[in-house]
């Protein structure tokens, strides 16, 4: 560490030794916290899902969740201690010198108020007069790059994009100029072009008002572009602290290398193509579209899968490429044009297709949260699909745990219930329910979309010994980065088309379609020196 | 919380402990275990009652609205019977009728509800809308209204109320099952064809237990209400039984020189209301989260 809790002139922030516990166990939610930011500066501050961060960000805000309880240390705001101020003195701090900007904008706004109101009710400062109000109200919006006229103002937020939402949010915590700025994920929930857009915006602010932020994110690859100094979190306590060079080229924690060596590569050297593309493919998608209702979502796709071979779906949300997978998979009935697997084509509805197609065809969900039901263990799970498709096993426990195996989990795990799992152990349960029945294509829908960085690292990892052992995979993503390590070939969604389609190589090398281009253009590169 | 170790090294260590059900979350709160006790010793007097009663509950003790007589504790009432033998007597009916009417009830009420919310559709509208029309009948008068035309039976007693509580719970359990549907497990189980009276036994029943168990709860302390309201009405049970409710009609006239014939089986249906939806308020809070706090 290089840097010392010394505050001077320039520290805006200063947290020292904070310890949050948690009733009625009295664990310690993040134990001896101390970090210090300097005006116009970022702090990034890194970590899985529980390590604390979310804990951290909301107590320099003097806010506590339920059952939690600042224990020990201090936070100083500006100079100011929060632990001496009152409920009122904390009420005016808010807004003023602390801002908060959640992770999803859509719940950070109120979706019945106007944007006018919604930004005048954040600059509350009694001593300006209406007219000052509007003007600042005006600048502020200049400055996050948003139209400032009447007929925007007197918008509501569902009519905005979850971008602009995103920057009216933004808008809202810069108002009244704050000393820092609290950020909670603020682009997890946008496609790589608006997060480029957010990004910018959010490190122009920060230096022009000379705020100091707090960035949290799980996504290394960010925070290397936007943060100046870098924290990393673990188990609740914090593991490294050091400029963001620093740290990227010599993380001293093994955790900050585990986190570094996660983050996939933009370009890779890719493997060589094998399949030879002559046969007849495993799945042959032509001239197909689908629609909910009277909107078509989907229109003229045609995609092809060999066996053993792994085809990505890129596309940002919005784009359809779930509609395609679930089409693919028969829970989505509403599509028209040709869909053949193995030459025999596939009905609308799964339960119009032949038991033999179901099995062959498996599904893996997006959040493995919801994926498993609750009430079963993970034996059941995976024998539930196993008996109804391919019939009473003769030796069950040999089921599971073969199936378990292939993902790369150990028979022990058969008898948990979901809640006893993380959710990378969920996501693997997931596949080890669908390879159970030894499909020959696995439809992969943003499986590794509601993991941490470095749970993802894993599950590509096990998606690709599975494609080396023969099975093809549709892999479903918005994440480029991504596609570069694991897919053979890739088509490109945007809005309902395939604007491109190739091998993975060829695109990312030299993209044709200019949409392409912007993607791979906004996603942030990122190559670690130290790991 | 998802830790940095390997798979393999996690599966060494003793997998995380289970959150606990909801029968011991519910059982943490104080107002559980007062309900528990309550209940409990109203059940007791209406299981054991019959055994230990002194006399038979049609035998003349007394003269009416006695008191005082050696032997007979609670004194006489209406007809000269033994007060304490017919409370001890009168629970079990009560409670047979109301558990029965809330089981069947509840059972029914869950079935439309899971078939309504997962079949959605022309189907969900037809269940609902006449569960709507069922709705508007006041649950009493509808229960009055019957008994009047059919008479007083038993079974009619356990029907008619089981039939009012139908549209209630399924009104609950379909709101349930829709949360429930939009999980992906659902989704999963329609993909691999699972048949939809599979999806909605093994998916969705075991996930809607919460509310299901706060309805139980709620349903059988209304159908203790009725039940004792429909015998002090005399559409109940008919005399000379003994029941809590009836007794209460029986010996309204002689409350002023004899309190024990009406205070008795009074204490005893509210003891019992009582408890029971302390237990039910207990359920319903461990459901949905209420101070839940951070375990380990």
């Amino acid at each position: 560490m290089t840097q010392e809790n010394t505050p001077d002139d320039t520290t805006a922030l200063l947290v020292d030794g904070l310890t949050v516990i948690g009733r009625p166990s009295d664990v310690e939610i993040i134990s001896g916290v101390s970090i210090t930011v300097r005006r116009g500066e970022i702090l990034g501050l890194v970590g899985e899902s529980g390590s604390g961060k979310t804990t951290l960000g909301l107590s320099l805000l003097a806010h506590c969740k339920r059952a939690t309880e600042i224990s020990g240390g201090r936070v100083e705001v500006a100079g100011a201690d929060l632990a001496t101020l009152s409920e009122q003195g904390v009420r005016a701090l808010r807004g003023r010198a602390v801002a908060y900007i959640p992770q999803s904008p859509a719940s950070a706004l109120n979706p019945a108020l106007r944007l006018r109101t919604q930004l005048r009710e954040a600059l509350h400062d009694s001593s300006l007069s209406a007219g000052e109000v509007s003007e600042r109200v005006r600048e502020v919006l200049r400055e996050v790059a948003l139209p400032d006229d009447d007929a925007f103002l007197a918008r509501y937020p569902h009519q905005l994009s979850g971008g602009q939402q995103q920057r009216v949010a933004i808008a809202m915590a810069f108002i009244g100029r704050p000393d820092v700025i609290v950020l909670d994920e603020p682009t997890t929930g946008l496609d790589v072009t608006t997060q480029a857009h957010v990004l910018d915006t959010i490190r122009r602010m920060t230096r022009d008002y000379g705020t100091a932020g707090v960035y949290i994110s799980h996504d290394m690859a960010v925070v290397a572009g936007l943060a100046d100094e870098i924290a990393v979190m673990y188990q609740g306590e914090l593991v490294e602290r050091g400029r963001t060079e620093e740290v990227m080229a010599a993380p001293g924690h093994e955790y900050t290398r585990r986190l570094l060596r996660a983050v996939p590569l933009l370009r890779t050297d890719h493997r060589p193509e094998e399949s030879a593309p002559e046969e007849e493919p495993l799945l042959r998608v032509r001239g197909l579209s689908a629609g909910y209702g009277r909107t078509t979502v989907l229109e003229d796709i045609d995609v092809s899968v060999s066996r053993g071979e792994c085809v990505a779906l890129l596309g940002e949300s919005g784009s359809g490429k779930t509609t395609l997978s679930r089409s693919v998979v028969g829970l989505h009935h509403q599509f028209s044009g040709e869909m053949l697997f193995d030459g025999a084509r596939l009905a609308t509805g799964s339960y119009r297709r032949t038991a033999e197609q179901r099995r062959r065809v498996q599904y893996v969900f997006q959040n493995p949260y919801e994926a498993l039901n609750p009430r079963k263990r993970v034996r059941d799970q995976i024998l539930g699909p196993y008996r109804h498709l391919v019939g009473r096993p003769q030796d069950p426990d040999a089921v599971v745990a073969e199936a378990l195996e292939r993902a790369a989990l150990s028979a022990s795990y058969a008898n948990r219930f979901p809640e006893q799992l993380s959710g990378g152990e969920r996501q693997r349960v997931c596949i080890a329910r669908a390879v159970a029945t030894k499909p020959d294509l696995l439809v992969c829908d943003e499986i590794t979309s509601a993991l941490d960085v470095s749970v993802q690292a894993e599950i590509v990892a096990l998606l690709r010994n599975l494609q080396d052992a023969g099975m093809a995979l549709l892999f479903v993503t918005h994440n480029i980065a991504l596609v570069s390590n694991i897919a053979d070939r890739v088509a490109v969604l945007n809005k309902g088309r395939i604007v491109e389609y190739g091998p993975v190589g060829e695109v990312m090398s030299a993209p044709e379609h200019e949409y392409t281009r912007a993607l791979i253009a906004d996603t942030p590169d990122f190559a670690p020196q130290g790991a | 919380m998802s830790t940095p170790s390997t798979p393999t090294a996690e599966a060494v260590a003793a997998p995380p402990r289970r959150r606990p059900g909801l029968f011991r979350t519910a059982w943490r709160f104080g107002r559980t275990k007062v309900g528990v006790v309550l209940t409990a010793l109203v059940v007791l007097v209406a299981v054991v009652g019959p055994f230990v009663a002194p006399y038979t509950p049609t035998e003349f003790v007394a003269k009416p609205f006695e008191t005082g007589v050696d032997g007979v504790l609670f004194g006489g009432d209406n007809r000269g019977r033994d007060v304490l033998t017919r409370f001890l007597w009168g629970g079990w009916t009560l409670l047979v009728l109301a558990g029965a009417a809330a089981g069947i009830g509840v059972a029914a009420g869950t079935v439309v509800g899971i078939v309504a919310g997962y079949q959605g559709g022309w189907l969900d509208n037809a269940l609902m809308r006449v569960n709507d029309v069922l709705l508007a009948f006041p649950q009493l008068i509808a229960a009055l209204l019957v008994m009047s035309i059919i008479g007083p039976q038993v079974w009619l007693i356990v029907a008619v109320i089981a039939v009012s509580h139908l549209p209630r719970v399924a009104r609950v359990i379909r709101e349930a099952t829709r949360k429930v549907i939009e999980q992906d497990y659902v989704k999963a189980a329609e993909a691999i064809g699972l048949p939809r009276t599979r999806i909605m036994a093994v998916e969705i029943l075991p996930n809607v237990t919460s509310p299901l168990l706060v309805e139980l709860g709620l349903r059988l302390t209304y159908s203790i209400g009725v039940v004792a309201v429909l015998g002090f009405l005399g559409m109940g049970l008919q005399p000379p039984t003994a029941d809590w409710g009836l007794m209460i009609n029986e010996n309204r006239q002689g409350m002023a020189v004899q309190p024990w014939a009406v205070a008795l089986p009074v204490t005893a249906i509210a003891v019992l209301t009582i408890g029971a939806n302390l237990i039910t308020d207990g359920l319903s809070r461990a459901a949905i989260g209420i101070d839940r706090g951070v375990e380990k």
